[in-house]
């Protein structure tokens, strides 16, 4: 009978409206792009490919488990933190004694236990935010602060310079010319997307920050839920730190992932992933990072200076939340 | 007919949405000190009307006059402004500041530049104290139950020197005694000219206190008239437009059982749990509608919540299929065969963003997985079965769940214990909120399954639902079961009487005993 009208017609040119300001992010991009090979000189070249994805694949790689952690309306503070824990715990185990004995024992060691840790400490968050029931800002805030000291007493604060080829693959080297750590980033990404749209566990996360207690009382283990995705964004921050040590050669646990929270988030609210949890698209946080990092390019290989640049950055992230409030009223 | 001037004349107001129609030439007239009922089924348009008038949509068509000034508000603030205040359905104020900042949020007394709180505090009392409300204004708002933070409302909106109170379903969260002390609050705004007017489902609650009604449906005013002169009947008739005779003979879609009840279900005994719940017995049986009633606060919900595993009890025994079992989560509940529809179905019933296809599947989903991978052809088979078996309505099953109608909603729920293939479904307040013929298609369908061999264990605010739809009720009062009345003895008398006197063995004892 007389039930609430359903809106389901819609004229074509509404359609490409809404087509824009869901898809604002790639629309960004791909207008960005074209200015480049426009204006900017030697723009379309391998190397310009190569040298943008290289350093942007870390900041990827955090965010995807970022957007995890953010799709149950949480936050993760503590992930630039844990990338120097990780990049401090590395280079500890292959140039130990042991690991100069063993070099591939030590690698794989090396390897394995700095992204457990990692991974550890992010299961650490999550037990914290879900047992005492804090608030994950505030939650992760601890490992935020205490993640970095961690890190420095590790090292005694000393920075460790180091060359170790095998270990510094995932940084340095190439498969079919393509940078490992893009590869890794890729896969990482083309992974977690896939898990959120058709995995048990993906589908749990959503309904947790969809609506934690209606998901609790449709019987989805939601503390579980939510130790895991801070597990995950550990584990993904570890190699994120290992991965930027291989490319410095060296590891400053001052210095290692400063800042990369606010980068991954940044990358998330503008690749579209709502902050009040339930819905998340990890292609976004890629597109957004990847517009980040373009715009950045933009505007250094320009003349524009790197602090004018962070003007800019905050410019799209307003942006990008303005058109998603936009989207959602329309 | 009185000389008195309308307050309020609102004349062929349309509204589109998108091009689809939600107002058509619907009308309304308030005279001053006159509680005016206005009803329909969901989607009628009564809020969409009321929007219009309060400035919150603006109107495609029409004229609105008030105190005999044609008006056209452009936010609700506006209208506060010019005495029309609004309560709506869902509380908005403050939940961490104190109920008296509530009270005056916006219009705070200063004195020397500073806050005045005393005086604030003082007006404050006043106010709640018209409605026989005593508390400590200075507490956070978020301490008192639904009832009160509903009068701190009602005293805001009238300490704005309101013309006109709109209340938007005002008594869905409130017991008997809160809504009579309510009906005694809109009888002193009338005595003082403030006309109200009252959006309610329950039809009974607007005999007791609107002097007309106007009824919309589909976008349309289709009757306006005094109330004295239209029977319920004819009120249901002209909501729903259809024949009399089809809503005669009975109120709810609840017809009696056709099959016996089997074996027991459910069996809980001397639950305790806190304060709210202190000697709480209910038993189901396959087969059988089992209703729990009783005034809010008298610890249905509580007593439900604890048989699912959500807040486990201090103490008492529940037997499950008979084994006895002591549940922590709701998870564990469910693997027995337990299904429970929350009675807060936007807080805890659906998953907004969501589809109607996941949010179906939500609590089978761990059946529908390979290797952690959802099946989504089972999936698919699934969520079509119970499209269909409970007609829900739905653009695709793609749609998302907000976007539906609350019957809708509701059937979405039912659907997602459903193919759990429960032994046992609680439901609370399964149709608040839902228009009439939603109602009686989700009440004829519960019925069905307890045919069909289900336990359902049924908490109801509306007598009739209690009365038509149990076989068997059981009736809280102060959390103590009081009454366990098979189908033939509970008639609303028994019940209410029951509700109202503690039975003579609690009263006995001892308190702490």
């Amino acid at each position: 009978m007389a039930d609430a009208p359903t809106f389901v017609q819609k004229s074509a040119s509404l359609d490409v409206l809404a087509f824009l300001r869901r898809y604002a992010a790639l629309t960004s991009l791909l207008v960005l792009l074209a200015f480049n090979f426009a204006v900017t000189p030697h723009f379309a070249s391998w190397q310009t490919l190569n040298v943008n994805l290289t350093q942007v694949a870390t900041i990827v790689i955090v965010s995807v488990g970022m957007t995890l952690v953010i799709a149950t309306a949480g936050i993760d503070l503590s992930v630039g933190s844990l990338m120097a824990i990780a990049g401090a715990l590395a280079p500890l185990i292959f140039l130990s004694p042991f690991g100069v004995a063993h070099p591939m024992l030590g690698n794989v060691l090396a390897f394995i236990a700095s992204v457990a840790a990692a991974g550890l400490l992010g299961a650490f968050n999550g037990w914290f935010i879900t047992r005492f029931q804090v608030q994950p800002i505030v939650g992760t805030l601890v490992m935020f602060i205490a993640g970095r000291g961690i890190g420095q007493v590790l090292t005694n604060g000393n920075l460790q310079v180091f060359h170790n080829p095998t270990f510094q693959f995932i940084g340095l080297g190439r498969i079919l010319g393509v940078p490992v750590q893009v590869i890794v980033m890729l896969i990482v990404v083309a992974l977690a997307a896939w898990a959120l749209r058709r995995t048990l566990f993906g589908r749990q996360i959503l309904s947790v920050g969809g609506n934690e207690r209606a998901a609790r009382l449709s019987g989805v283990p939601v503390n579980r839920v939510k130790r895991w995705v801070y597990t995950i964004s550990g584990l993904l921050a570890g190699v994120a730190g290992l991965i930027v040590i291989s490319i410095n050669s060296s590891s400053d646990a001052n210095q290692v992932g400063l800042g990369m929270e606010l980068d991954a988030i940044a990358a998330v609210a503008v690749g579209g992933t709502p902050f009040t949890g339930g819905q998340a698209s990890v292609v976004g946080s890629l597109i957004g990072a990847l517009l980040i990092q373009l715009l950045r390019y933009t505007l250094l290989a320009n003349g524009v200076p790197d602090a004018a640049a962070l003007v800019v950055k905050g410019a799209i992230i307003a942006g990008a939340v303005w058109s998603q409030n936009r989207g959602k009223r329309a | 007919m009185p000389p008195t001037v309308p307050l309020l004349v609102m004349r062929d107001i349309d509204k589109r949405f998108q091009g689809v129609r939600a107002l058509s030439a619907a009308s309304l007239d308030v005279n001053p000190g006159e509680i005016m009922a206005l009803v329909g089924q969901n989607g009628a348009g009564k809020s969409t009307l009321i929007k219009v008038l309060t400035g919150a949509y603006s109107r495609d068509g029409g004229a609105i006059t008030f105190g005999g000034e044609p008006v056209d508000f452009g936010s609700p603030q506006e209208a506060q402004r010019c005495g029309i205040s609004t309560i709506y359905q869902e509380i908005n104020l403050v939940p961490f500041r104190s109920v008296a900042e509530n009270i005056c949020l916006g219009r705070e007394r200063r004195r020397h530049g500073f806050l005045d709180w005393k005086a604030m505090n003082a007006e404050a009392t006043e106010l709640l104290r018209r409605f026989d409300v005593e508390i400590d204004v200075r507490r956070p708002l978020i301490e008192f139950s639904t009832a009160i933070q509903q009068m701190v409302a009602i005293a805001r909106a009238v300490s704005f020197k309101a013309r006109l109170v709109i209340m938007d379903e005002p008594t869905s969260s409130l017991d008997e005694r809160e809504v009579a002390v309510l009906f005694d609050v809109m009888r002193q705004l009338r005595a003082e000219g403030v006309a109200v007017i009252f959006i309610s489902h329950r039809l009974d609650e607007l005999y007791q206190v609107c002097d007309r009604v106007t009824v919309m449906r589909d976008g349309r005013t289709v009757m306006a008239s005094r109330l004295a002169e239209v029977d319920k009947l004819h009120l249901i008739s002209a909501m729903l437009g259809r024949d009399l005779e089809t809503v005669r003979s009975h109120t709810t879609g609840f017809s009696a059982a056709t099959a016996k009840a089997g074996a027991e279900v459910l069996s809980a005994e001397g639950l305790q749990i806190g304060r709210r719940v202190r000697d709480a017995r209910v038993e189901v049986k396959s087969g059988q509608i089992v209703g729990l009633a009783g005034l809010l606060g008298s610890g249905r919900t509580e007593t439900a919540r604890a048989i699912f595993g959500a807040d486990p009890p201090d103490a008492g025994t529940i037997r499950l299929l008979g084994n006895e079992v002591q549940l922590r989560e709701p998870s564990a509940a469910i693997a027995l065969g337990v299904g429970y529809c929350s009675e807060d179905r936007k807080a805890e019933g659906i998953v907004p963003d969501m589809s109607v296809r996941e949010n179906i599947t939500l609590a089978i989903l761990p059946r529908l997985v390979r290797m952690g991978v959802v099946d989504e052809a089972r999936q698919r088979a699934a969520v079509d079965k119970f499209m269909k078996r409970l007609a829900i309505k739905a653009s695709s099953v793609e749609q998302k769940v907000r976007e539906l109608s609350g019957g809708n909603q509701q059937k979405v729920l039912l659907a997602r214990w459903l193919c759990t293939d429960p032994k046992l479904l609680i439901l609370d307040e399964p149709t608040r909120g839902i228009d009439v013929g939603a109602k009686a298609e989700i009440q004829s369908l519960i019925r069905e399954l307890a045919d069909q061999g289900l336990g359902v264990l049924m908490i109801s605010s509306e007598l009739e639902e209690i009365v038509e739809g149990a076989d068997r009720v059981f009736v809280l009062s102060d959390g103590r079961t009081v009454a366990d009345l098979p189908h033939a003895h509970a008639n609303a008398a028994a019940i209410m009487t029951a509700m109202a006197h503690e039975d003579p063995g609690a009263t006995g004892e001892p308190a702490g005993g």
